[in-house]
């Protein structure tokens, strides 16, 4: 009876889009019981719980992915909605203009190479050298990317994600040793270094903290997409 | 509501087709943003739809990035033997830029700042 259930629910989105609800909300509750900490990231652990459900379960990732991408494709949407706290927030962004480009150019560059530097340097395979290099974009543009210069793009999004939940771990230590509490400055340089996920966390300083990281996000990665194919054949990878 | 979030996907489906068109390396999504933000400022406001969908959509950002992470599962071996490096090119790379960003800002800021000052004297 169960087996049959599952054998019809298996291949059906709804059960896979609930899966994915649930187990964000239980990793934003178990994020609220830890004092909101970024060590356990919603989307981090929320990953986890999902990974375990479908290791337990023996679902191949692809049958997931078949359900859950209704939940994905929200996100385009959600990346063109980013312009309206930007349209908000236009003047502080128009007076700041020359040092966010200054800012995210120099950022971009600077993330790539300590990312490929540490890579090279500890002797990591190529491919994954290649799917790390773009982690510091927001997912679509990384998974292009790294499709574009011969990276695994699944690992990328995996990669991208870790590397925001450390952004929202490492912001709240890096502001207060620098001694910054310009919510526009939190959250450009939240976006620059973690993405959506750092412009998520950023909103909770603020709109104006999310309008800027929204703005970084959306120039990173348009620069990052432009700037890190011809810089990875000019390294020679 | 509803045409507000019309207009979100016209702007991602045009995005979308610039992108196809030219071939640029960017996500139609994000030509999409850029769309949606000269729009507004040429017609001065935002339309009450639009804000109600996009403050929906940008409450809900964490959750709709985690479909697309559940594909690290397919990299399981790979990551058991490569994570050490992984993670201290990630720790190192994401300090470095975040620390470098947030100076850089604060010098240039502040540098603008007294430059305006120094205007007005």
């Amino acid at each position: 009876m169960i087996a049959e259930i599952w054998q019809t629910y298996q291949t059906e989105p709804l059960l896979w889009i609930i899966v994915t609800v649930v187990a964000f909300l239980i990793a934003s509750w178990i994020n609220r019981l830890a004092g909101r900490t970024p060590l356990l990231h919603p989307v981090v652990v929320g990953l986890l719980l999902i990974i375990g459900l479908l290791k337990l379960t023996g679902t191949e990732y692809d049958t997931y992915k078949e359900g859950a991408r209704f939940i994905h494709f929200l996100l385009g949407p959600a990346v063109v909605a980013l312009a309206v706290p930007l349209y908000d927030n236009l003047a502080r962004v128009r007076s700041m203009l020359l040092p966010l480009l200054v800012a995210c150019t120099t950022g971009a560059i600077v993330a790539a190479l300590t990312a490929i530097a540490v890579g090279v340097w500890l002797d990591l395979s190529m491919q994954t050298l290649l799917s790390l290099a773009p982690k510091s974009v927001t997912t679509p543009i990384a998974i292009g990317i790294a499709d574009k210069i011969g990276g695994y793009p699944s690992l990328t999004a995996g990669l991208v994600l870790i590397t925001g939940a450390l952004g929202c771990l490492m912001s709240p230590f890096v502001c207060k040793v620098l001694r910054v509490d310009d919510p526009a400055i939190r959250g450009f340089s939240l976006g620059v270094a973690a993405h959506a996920m750092g412009t998520a966390y950023a909103f909770e300083y603020g709109a104006l903290a999310g309008a800027f990281g929204g703005l970084a996000m959306g120039m990173t990665g348009t620069f990052t997409a432009f700037m890190l194919p011809p810089l990875i054949a000019l390294l020679g990878l | 509501m509803v045409n507000g979030f019309l207009i979100l996907l016209l702007c991602q489906l045009i995005g979308e087709l610039i992108v196809f068109s030219l071939d640029v390396p960017v996500p139609g999504a994000v030509v999409g943003m850029v769309l949606l933000l000269v729009g507004l400022i040429v017609r001065g406001n935002v339309p009450e739809g639009v804000r109600t969908s996009a403050q929906g959509l940008l409450s809900i950002l964490p959750l709709l990035l985690v479909p697309a992470g559940v594909g690290l599962m397919v990299h399981y071996e790979l990551i058991v033997s490569e994570w050490p490096v992984i993670l201290a090119a990630l720790v190192v790379s994401t300090f470095v830029t975040l620390v470098l960003v947030t100076l850089l800002l604060k010098w240039m800021s502040q540098s603008s700042v007294s430059q305006a000052d120094g205007d007005r004297e």
